[in-house]
């Protein structure tokens, strides 16, 4: 066997660059519309599932709240997404989407009430990384079929869920958090990322709840930056 | 066999949630601790761009929103590349930037700073890096302005910087400064950045050799996003 000298070759490696607040004119750059001019042909992420996405349609929306219970009027969130088959448009996702599917979107807030909200599919479950499976309890791996006898296997789903990036004014380096679905029960109680979370009570905070509007799924799901109910937040 | 994971994010390099300097920081930083995680499929995806998403005049600030003529302020170019911890190239990303305008103003209905907004400048752009990481902006020189935090706080010029990368996990929003602003070390802003070194990187430096004579000053900055593992081992599971 070939034993590898890890200090032949040994890259020089770069410090990552620093982030910076994206300030309180970050739609001037991301969504100039929004700051009130119109300048791109095409302004990017307004579109996140396309026509032929299949899957079941939904809204999604939210409001993001600051430490004093006020309503943060000018973040900016980023979506990312798989499809209803769970594959994510990227060329190592492992499969192909749907002709016009991103999987990827931006959304404003109304400047007045701080309220957000898009259109997507819902995605479907996807596949775990097995190290991030093996702080799962084994009573959970027990307790659901798709994870008996292959709980080291990278196989193993995730239950569905939306990540999102929070950027604004006075947030130094964007929040990442992951948006799960209430109707998925089941899904939800063995996902791997969700049994991370060391504090059952603070799992809620990753739940939408669904309702119908006009026989239309709605999920509500509110961000809190601090203060009761923080908003899980992770180190991606 | 899910692909490669990124380096984990140096968080000394970046700055904290909670700087009080920067007053806004204050109610919007969790108190809690992120919760850390293995990069799985969905952070190890990110969305891709190509040359149908944007238009070639995009990257030219002078240009892409002149109405009868060209903005006022100093011509600069903007020039560098997108490299990862590996100092490999990240080709084919997507470079969006935003300012104000030589005066200090931006072109934002909430921006109601005194100094006068150029009809010739929009003030944002956007590119995508080629096959070597590297991008290019035409841009005017933004102004110094003042902002509300203490009674007399005014921002270094600066341009906004949003890099992708290849991955959700190496996504990044950043501000360039210019080398030699007296006002860098005074600004609550940069200074959130706890790693002198790290605010240094932050500085784009004069770049004589790409100046264009009688015409253009250029300033370099290189991006550095977050490295990926090799997949050497990735079959290997520590700890097991």
């Amino acid at each position: 066997m070939k034993v590898v000298d890890a200090r032949a070759n040994r890259p020089q490696y770069l410090p990552e660059t620093a982030s910076q607040t994206a300030g309180p004119y970050v739609h001037i750059g991301l969504a100039p519309g929004a700051a009130g001019f119109r300048i791109f042909d095409r302004e990017l992420g307004w579109d996140i599932a396309g026509p032929n996405a299949a899957g079941e349609r939904i809204r999604v929306e939210g409001v993001v709240i600051d430490g004093t219970g006020s309503p943060v009027k000018d973040v900016l969130i980023e979506v990312w997404q798989a499809n209803a088959a769970g594959i994510y448009a990227h060329p190592e996702a492992g499969g192909a989407v749907e002709e016009g599917f991103r999987g990827w979107g931006r959304v404003i807030t109304d400047f007045e009430t701080g309220e957000w909200g898009f259109d997507t599919v819902k995605p479907g479950p996807v596949g775990a990384r097995a190290r991030m499976v093996s702080g799962v309890s084994q009573r959970v791996r027990d307790s659901h079929p798709d994870w008996q006898g292959r709980a080291q296997e990278d196989s193993i789903p995730m239950a569905p869920h939306l990540n999102l990036w929070i950027v604004a004014r006075g947030i130094n380096i964007g929040l990442n958090t992951r948006m799960y679905f209430d109707d998925e029960g089941p899904a939800n109680a063995t996902d791997p990322v969700l049994n991370l979370i060391e504090w059952e009570r603070r799992r809620a905070t990753l739940i939408a709840k669904r309702t119908l509007r006009d026989g239309r799924p709605v999920y509500r799901f509110d961000i809190r930056l601090q203060g009761e109910d923080e908003t899980v937040f992770f180190d991606v | 066999m899910t692909p490669a994971e990124y380096y984990q994010r140096d968080r000394r390099i970046h700055p904290p949630a909670l700087t009080p300097d920067y007053k806004t920081s204050v109610a919007r930083s969790p108190r809690f601790s992120l919760i850390s995680l293995q990069g799985s499929m969905s952070e190890i995806t990110g969305p891709t761009f190509g040359h149908g998403d944007i238009s070639p005049i995009d990257n030219d600030l002078i240009k892409n929103y002149a109405k009868d003529g060209d903005p006022i302020g100093e011509r600069i170019i903007v020039h560098g590349r997108v490299l990862d911890e590996n100092a490999r190239p990240v080709p084919d990303t997507l470079v969006e930037v935003w300012q104000a305008n030589a005066g200090g103003r931006y072109r934002h209905k909430k921006d109601s700073y005194l100094a006068p907004i150029d009809p010739n400048f929009g003030g944002c752009g956007r590119t995508i890096t080629d096959a070597d990481g590297y991008y290019f902006f035409r841009t005017i020189k933004p102004g110094a302005y003042p902002w509300r935090n203490w009674v007399n706080n005014w921002r270094p010029a600066h341009i906004h910087v949003s890099v992708f990368g290849h991955a959700f996990c190496q996504r990044l929003i950043t501000q360039l400064y210019f080398e030699g602003d007296p006002l860098i070390p005074i600004c609550p802003i940069v200074q959130t950045v706890p790693d002198p070194e790290a605010i240094d990187r932050l500085t784009a430096k004069l770049d004589m050799n790409a100046t264009v004579p009688l015409d253009s000053i250029a300033y370099r900055f290189d991006i550095v996003l977050r490295g990926r593992r090799s997949t050497m081992f990735e079959n290997r599971l520590e700890g097991n």
